[in-house]
């Protein structure tokens, strides 16, 4: 067993980032995610492996800053909340285009604009359809506990790696902010520079006993640019193929059916409980990658199921995967808050009876 | 041996060799127009790198503009940076591969437009890498347009009828500005229109590696007062004359910060 503490999520990113071996964390302040470049500073972790922690003049330098680094072979990561995540959003365009691997946590706020510094999902779109410009996709991991926080850094990175994409850990202020207990993996070493050659043998490490390797998203002729494109198409569907995740929670005699991701996955597993002590039988599935999207299983659930409530921090946006997925064969309804409100389990099952089972 | 009895072998063998690429620029054909400095200020950069037994351990950031494409030349391990972010690039592999040479090559739109924050600030924390600046007072790339360097009065696609400061502001010297922080080391603004000028930026490329390569703790910042026919409607030697009476009494060349102390003018 690990070391226990007791941390709050952005407090965990920045302590697995460190045991992880990454090499550099470039970041930016912004609310609620300040917390892991102030623990990742105060945690001297050039001390601890000689891992780089950099505050950037901007969300985009610090984006760009990673682009470099990972070039060039590194594990190297970077976090913000929404505004700044939407200027990262260039370079992260850029990163898929030239199949770079980095690990970028957004712990999401409420928007648009400035917004509030409250949490939210309203993110959903930008993480999971593009954000940036050009046709690509993010691996996007949505942890829903400070556990999942520290893990995903690693799972982040292996999936990173594998497919050379930029991966998104989305997150919220909730997810970020709150404490709870977690189990720490023990630190495993950064990667020498021999084994990052090695491993890595398309970054710019030196022209050494090779020829020269170029890091760029440009190509300027249409036919091969198209190649590309079709290249990066391929991969992801082999992510989708390969890598979906999700969890079941009662799902197995449900005739209704909850789908939440991230915080609102942990009300929703409390409002699963009361609506089974009011007679309802009431599942919740929850999505851990929201790219891929666990479509498959809920379209091997319409079966059984009468209709399904999406639950998100947010206007819906999740809800038009689903529907996707479901292809009009069961009523489909979203309930969410908006503005940095939180839906609690009660309104959420009242949301239930009148939206689906009374709808 | 009598002039009529050489022949194309004997020019090119090894005895008779007086010049040769270096094999670090590419074979392919530069993609800049004829006249333009990029190509040469490519080829002393690459004859440094190659002099100095740095090819190994080189990594070069292009930009976006005219140079681009400037990986292509450059046959060296490179990245290419979106606009204005090749300081921002270079500061992520400098700080995790901190015994590579790292330069950037960027245009004046790219550094002191769209990357302003990002020059300023990694000349500010003093990165240990080098920047290669050209100015040639237009955006070429895309066809002439206004830059930040464009000189007053001067004519560009968006400003048709001479660049009026009060309307359009004024040209930045940013190489002047960068000299004024703590974070650079070795500022100097050069040319390459003549053999001795190229001669003299070549030595500025040398000195700037090598005070990267001994880590004097600061960044090397080069800029290259350069023309653009093109963009400027100009003949080639028309614009190397019109760069040498109208650039360079804006942007005078010579050595503006040496071992971090400004140099004094006077």
């Amino acid at each position: 067993m690990g070391e226990l503490r007791l941390m709050k999520g952005n407090e965990a990113i920045g302590e697995a980032a460190i045991r992880a071996g990454v090499d550099a964390y470039f970041g930016y302040p912004i609310t609620p995610q300040s917390e892991v470049i102030e623990y990742l500073t105060a945690e001297k972790p050039e001390e601890r492996t000689g891992m780089v922690v950099l505050q950037a003049e901007s969300e985009i330098a610090a984006i760009n800053m990673v682009y470099g680094a990972a070039g060039s072979g590194k594990k190297v990561m970077t976090s913000s909340s929404s505004p700044g995540i939407s200027l990262k959003m260039e370079g992260i365009s850029y990163m898929a285009g030239a199949e770079l691997p980095c690990v970028v946590l957004n712990v999401v706020r409420g928007g648009p604009g400035l917004g509030t510094i409250q949490p939210s999902q309203a993110d959903y779109f930008q993480a999971v359809k593009g954000g940036g410009h050009g046709d690509y996709k993010m691996i996007v991991l949505a942890p829903a506990s400070v556990q999942e926080m520290a893990d995903f850094v690693q799972t982040g990175f292996d999936l990173a790696f594998k497919y050379k994409t930029p991966v998104m850990l989305l997150s919220d202020g909730v997810i970020g902010q709150m404490m709870e207990k977690v189990e720490l993996n023990d630190a495993v070493p950064r990667w020498t520079e021999e084994e990052i050659v090695e491993k890595s043998s398309w970054a710019t490490t030196g022209k050494k006993g090779r020829e020269r390797n170029i890091i760029t998203s440009l190509d300027l002729d249409p036919s091969s640019q198209e190649k590309h494109n079709q290249k990066l198409q391929a991969k992801y569907r082999e992510i989708i193929e390969k890598e979906v995740r999700f969890e079941e929670f009662q799902c197995d005699d449900a005739e209704y059916l909850f789908i939440a991701y991230g915080s609102s996955s942990r009300i929703a597993q409390k409002a699963v409980k009361i609506a089974c002590e009011r007679g309802h039988k009431v599942g919740l599935l929850r999505p851990i990658t929201l790219f891929p999207f666990p479509e498959k299983k809920i379209q091997q659930m319409i079966a059984q199921l009468k209709g399904i409530l999406t639950l998100e921090l947010s206007a819906g946006q999740m809800i038009e995967d689903v529907r996707l997925a479901v292809e009009g064969k069961i009523p489909v309804k979203h309930y969410g808050r908006m503005g940095g409100i939180i839906f609690t389990p009660a309104e959420i099952v009242e949301a239930l009876e009148q939206k689906i089972i009374g709808g | 041996m009598k002039e009529e009895n050489i022949t194309t072998t004997d020019i090119i063998s090894d005895e008779n060799l007086v010049y040769k690429k270096t094999d670090l620029m590419t074979d392919k054909t530069l993609s800049y127009c004829p006249g333009c400095g990029h190509g040469t200020a490519h080829r002393i950069i690459m004859e440094v790198v190659e002099e100095m037994d740095m090819t190994e351990d080189t990594i070069g950031i292009a930009p976006v503009g005219c140079s681009v494409l400037a990986y292509e030349f450059m046959n060296i391990d490179m990245q290419q940076a979106a606009h204005g972010r090749a300081p921002a690039l270079a500061t992520g592999i400098k700080r995790t591969w901190p015994d590579k040479m790292i330069f950037t090559y960027q245009g004046d739109g790219d550094l002191a437009a769209i990357g302003t924050a990002e020059t300023i600030h990694a000349c500010n924390r003093g990165e240990n890498f080098l920047i290669v600046f050209i100015n040639n007072g237009i955006y070429g790339m895309t066809g002439g347009q206004m830059a930040p360097t464009t000189l007053p009065g001067m004519k560009s696609s968006t400003s048709p009828y001479g660049r009026d400061v009060k309307l359009m502001g004024n040209p930045l010297k940013i190489t002047e500005l960068v000299a004024e922080l703590p974070g650079t080391y070795y500022v100097t603004r050069q040319a390459v229109h003549t053999p001795a000028n190229v001669r003299k930026t070549k030595r500025a490329i040398k000195t700037a590696f090598k005070n990267q390569m001994e880590n004097k703790g600061g960044l090397n910042f080069v800029e290259i007062v350069s023309n653009c026919n093109s963009g400027w409607k100009m003949s080639p030697v028309d614009a190397n004359n019109w760069m040498v009476e109208n650039m360079f009494p804006f942007y005078p060349l010579g050595d503006i910060k040496l071992d971090g102390e400004k140099v004094n003018k006077e």
